[in-house]
């Protein structure tokens, strides 16, 4: 019990050296939504409710826009929803690793499921297989550790702060650099590389779609391309 | 924009989001999913990125929609420095460095 204390332990802070790195767009991001919101007429209260109850900035910053553009809550709600939708497939993905820790772990797994912690972990359960649930588990927190609290920390830095941040730190780009780097290093198969750039190019095609449809549509089309390619391989092995 | 819309939108999109992220880990937990399904999930990181920063990088919001040399120039050494490197953060740092570079150089 002792040794496996202390390799769970071990395991939480290689997954808080992994998260670690995303402070650096995780801070910036933070930011700008809680000088963002403020600047929509957000009270510091409800900035801070919705950064910790939603925890998802994309659905965030547009929740926030839609209201300062005085559109009915139900269409406000349904767009941040369908923005998340991507979560219902990471919790799908996640299943075969975590789904066997207690319901309560499950739980807060679910709540900090945000993209830097299932793109870090996802990457790891699959390039180490050995690792056992409880690993996992620790593993995912870690991961968690360094990233929640500055999300919830820098939004209400933005909020206090409430003045702009000039244009010049071109901070609309750490969204996307973040999601490179989480993505990258996944690229290591050929259907890996077939299913990104399906994702890419049916993206791209698609996103005249409201509601973030085109990005359901472009996820499905890439993940039968890669599985595709996987069985193919399979068969020619 | 009324505070009751604010807190409406609050707590339903908090309360939805949370139930998609609980949806498959919180039902289905330790039964077994078919391996048609397991094929299709292993490629679920590499299917939902990529798409969802394309139009980002293609045409950025802050030029107007307009293509950008910097952004696009962040995207591919960000990419082949995680693709290569497989490292997160030179991949961040070295993305964010080239286009504050070609800010500075082009703008």
């Amino acid at each position: 019990m002792g040794a496996d204390m202390s390799i769970t332990g071990k395991t939480y802070w290689r997954g808080f050296r992994d998260g670690a790195p995303f402070i650096l767009v995780i801070a910036p991001f933070g930011l700008l939504f809680g000088v963002v919101a403020t600047e929509a007429g957000f009270n510091l209260l409800e900035t801070m409710a919705m950064t910790v109850l939603v925890i998802a900035g994309a659905a965030q910053f547009a929740a926030v826009q839609l209201l300062q553009d005085n559109a009915p809550v139900l269409v406000i709600v349904l767009t941040g929803l369908a923005i998340n939708l991507r979560m219902a497939m990471y919790s799908a993905s996640l299943t075969p690793h975590l789904g066997k820790a207690p319901f309560w772990q499950r739980g807060f797994i679910a709540y900090f499921m945000v993209d830097q912690a299932y793109g870090v972990s996802i990457v790891k359960y699959e390039a180490e297989p050995d690792m056992t649930l409880a690993q996992k588990v620790a593993y995912y927190f870690g991961v968690i550790s360094p990233i929640a609290p500055m999300w919830y920390g820098f939004t209400l830095l933005g909020a206090l702060a409430g003045s702009a941040i000039p244009d010049e730190y071109a901070l609309d780009f750490a969204i996307p650099i973040t999601f490179l780097a989480m993505v990258a290093p996944a690229l290591r198969s050929l259907p890996h590389v077939a299913a990104a750039i399906v994702s890419v190019v049916v993206a791209l095609a698609l996103s005249w779609m409201p509601y973030n449809l085109w990005l359901m549509i472009a996820a499905v089309l890439a993940m039968m391309t890669g599985a595709r390619i996987e069985k193919w391989q399979e068969s020619r092995a | 924009m009324s505070t009751l819309d604010i807190w409406l939108t609050i707590v339903f999109l908090g309360l939805g989001t949370y139930l998609l992220r609980l949806s498959f880990i919180g039902l289905i937990g330790s039964r077994k999913l078919p391996e048609w399904v397991m094929r299709h999930l292993r490629y679920v990181p590499v299917a939902v990125m990529p798409g969802l920063i394309a139009p980002l990088i293609a045409w950025p919001q802050a030029t107007g929609g307009q293509i950008d040399p910097a952004r696009l120039s962040a995207a591919a050494v960000s990419l082949f420095i995680g693709a290569y490197f497989k490292s997160v953060i030179g991949s961040i740092v070295g993305g964010m460095a080239t286009l504050y570079l070609t800010l500075y150089l082009i703008g």
